[in-house]
């Protein structure tokens, strides 16, 4: 490694074991029983199959250099490995195999308001989240009064920070943040929170950084962002990297391969059954009028089906119902559509049409979707039902409405919903 | 680059699978020691922030436990107490006996929940280590407690080996450290373990002199007995403060026991603390 290399990446891999949870113990109790279970095979003399455990490798093979002072763009669809990169860069967890050599002091910022405790004041979680992100007390006295006015809750510093607004909480975790100065920096999306224009102070943050000579690796899903702040990109997919060049062209290969993905957006019946003299022939995803195999999460998700009757047979469509049940990647039903909801849209008695149904937006929480039809008169005639016929993705939000990232661990439905408080905390009107 | 960031830069940072040498474990507590001092100090300002009662639990509880086994052990069972008033000999014993179940258990809880391990790094050995300090206050509040008692109730002094206390006050501090790691490792991949901990602390107490004098316990088994480094730690308390005879040849054996049990301990933690991120 030369000496103006900040980041050398040698076959670097992180694999998961999943299913964890369920298949190996997550309790004391269920790893006795498991036990026991084992003991009982090998007693009875069938030996073998230990229960099944899946792994995958999130991140494999991954190999590249950074010379001192570059912003690099790490992008890549969900699931590309780009967070576990930079959770095994900044030693949040161990690689599986491979090593990565980083000289000159790190500085991660994978989410901000790490640590930050509601009882503190301002004051006091500026020092404590400081002290986690690595400065030292005398850093941080030192970058105090450019913090808080960064902030901006300068008159707030000595009140606990659960009194702050959702706004100012974030601004200051910012603050602590931005004014870390490491060598190397990691920053994963975290960037995508608050208000636009507060958004925008943090990009112009970010851009001064990088002209102060630092090197910083970027993962977003904002890729005008990683244009503007980048040099190099770094392109990944299923945990390889396929692509390490110059922003613009890494860019212009991952648009090309999201709109190329086999199975987003196409419809390919995995299974179908029915009587079948009318089928759904085709589905596809609207965004923008166009068919599409991504939309975000606060868009309207604008679905189309393909209804023919099958040639030679009289149209019996008439009182016919098409169903989409919108499922999760795992298959399990979250969401039901008929065209007879609230009077809807009747079947057209022969021939064929696209019949549309639009679902106003926020819908579903980043990830990917399946999608079922069902076309016949419920719990009576099965015209025809296909399963897993249509894959579709859900990308973060254009608009994001609150400052974290939204992902399964909180549900998977999106409500926006309007908070107020109705009755103020007893203690502080009586101040 | 200047001196106070010079401390804190690591110049050269290599990622790799697999476990690392006890030194550099080492070298990297040291050099996060004043994150520790931050966590202690949150902690410790989070507890007394708001309770009224913050101070007075730490005393609280050893108080009452006194008064109960005054009344159980020491008048209705006639329990011996070295011919110490039973109140000061229970006492004694209490307070850092209290500490350690306090620390212990803040310790095994102190990874699980703990949303920092999976979003940045530090030395995961921090998380326990700041558990097992911040009760030292309640320690300092009920020791206070036992002067008072001593000196205000009994009108005696404690004996010139009270200069002493500190030791033992290490080896209760460095005995629940060992045992936290355990604790916090297995709770991390074992949920149970918490229900596991209020029953190893309830037999754990009963093999620890509390209630009892240790020269309750035959001669020969003391030697056996002293492998509970609680037991060198309760009665090099009541050696310190009460000036009962000095646990000696048991406070060898609780050396080198804990000893092991901490090596073990970091071990066994060194080996998971990779994986943390992955199971939280």
């Amino acid at each position: 490694m030369s000496s103006d290399t900040a980041l050398s990446v040698q076959g670097l891999g992180k694999q998961y074991q999943i299913g964890v949870r369920t298949q190996q113990a997550g309790t004391l109790r269920e790893r006795i029983a498991m036990g026991a279970a084992a003991i009982g095979r090998r007693l009875s003399g069938r030996e073998g199959a230990e229960g099944p455990t899946e792994s995958l490798w999130a991140l494999k093979d991954v190999s590249f250099d950074v010379p001192r002072g570059e912003v690099v763009g790490v992008i890549g669809g969900n699931g590309a490995g780009k967070s576990t990169l930079l959770k095994v860069l900044s030693r949040i967890t161990q690689p599986t195999e491979g090593r990565a050599v980083i000289s000159g002091r790190v500085g991660a910022l994978l989410e901000v308001s790490t640590g930050f405790h509601p009882e503190l004041t301002g004051r006091e979680n500026v020092f404590l989240n400081g002290a986690i992100l690595g400065m030292s007390k005398a850093e941080i006295v030192r970058k105090f009064d450019e913090i808080v006015e960064f902030s901006g809750v300068d008159r707030f510093i000595d009140t606990p920070v659960r009194f702050y607004s959702s706004g100012m909480y974030v601004r200051l975790a910012f603050a602590v943040a931005a004014h870390l100065e490491p060598e190397i920096l990691f920053v994963d999306e975290v960037l995508a929170v608050g208000d636009a224009q507060f958004q925008k102070k943090c990009l112009g943050k970010m851009s001064e950084v990088s002209r102060a000579g630092r090197t910083i690796l970027f993962v977003s899903h904002n890729l005008e962002a990683v244009q503007r702040l980048c040099s190099r990109g770094l392109l990944f997919e299923r945990g390889r990297l396929v692509e390490s060049g110059s922003i613009d062209d890494v860019i212009a290969r991952y648009r090309a391969a999201q709109s190329g993905d086999e199975l987003l957006g196409r419809f390919r019946p995995a299974s179908r059954r029915g009587l079948g003299y009318a089928r759904v022939e085709d589905v596809r995803l609207l965004v923008n009028g166009k068919a599409a195999g991504q939309v975000s999460c606060d868009a309207d998700l604008v679905i189309e089906c393909l209804v023919s009757t099958a040639p030679g047979q009289p149209g019996k469509l008439q009182g016919h119902t098409l169903e989409l049940t919108l499922c999760g990647d795992d298959g399990v039903p979250l969401c039901s559509l008929m065209n007879v909801d609230d009077g809807g849209a009747e079947l057209p008695s022969v021939g064929s049409c696209w019949m549309r149904v639009s679902v106003p937006g926020p819908t579903f929480v980043p990830g990917r979707y399946r999608l079922n039809t069902f076309l016949g008169i419920p719990n009576l005639l099965e015209t025809d039902s296909v399963f897993d016929g249509f894959d579709f993705e859900v990308l973060p939000p254009v608009h994001p409405w609150r400052p974290y990232e939204l992902t399964r661990a909180h549900g998977i439905v999106c409500r926006r919903a309007s908070w107020s408080v109705v009755e103020a905390p007893m203690p502080s009107v009586a101040r | 680059m200047n001196a106070a960031e010079a401390h804190a830069s690591a110049p050269t940072t290599v990622v790799e699978a697999g476990r690392r040498p006890f030194v550099t474990l080492a070298r990297e507590f040291w050099a996060y020691r004043e994150l520790l001092y931050f966590l202690v100090w949150r902690d410790a300002k989070v507890r007394y922030k708001q309770t009224v009662l913050g101070a007075a639990w730490a005393v609280l509880q050893p108080f009452m436990t006194m008064v109960v086994f005054t009344i159980v052990f020491g008048r209705l069972a006639g329990v011996p107490s070295d011919g110490q008033p039973y109140a000061l000999f229970s006492f004694a014993a209490l307070v850092p006996w209290t500490y350690f179940a306090q620390g212990l258990g803040n310790a095994a809880a102190s990874l699980v929940g703990n949303r920092m391990i999976t979003r940045v790094y530090f030395p995961r050995l921090l998380v326990p280590a700041a558990s097992i300090l911040t009760p030292l206050i309640d320690l300092a509040i009920a020791l206070a407690m036992m002067f008072v008692i001593q000196m205000g109730w009994y009108r005696s002094l404690p004996p010139v080996t009270v200069v002493v206390l500190p030791v033992f006050i290490v080896l209760a501090a460095v005995t629940a450290f060992a045992a936290g790691l355990w604790f916090a490792a297995l709770n991390v991949k074992f949920r149970d373990v918490r229900y596991v901990l209020p029953f190893a602390l309830q037999f754990w107490m009963f093999a620890t002199p509390i209630a009892y004098p240790a020269s309750l316990v035959p001669e020969r088994w003391r030697p056996l007995y002293g492998l509970n480094p609680m037991v060198t730690v309760v009665e090099g308390f009541r050696w310190c403060l009460l000036g009962t005879p000095a646990p000696v040849l048991m406070a060898w054996v609780s050396c080198a026991s804990v000893a092991v049990a901490l090596w073990l301990g970091l071990a066994y933690f060194r080996r998971v603390e990779g994986t943390f991120a992955d199971v939280l």
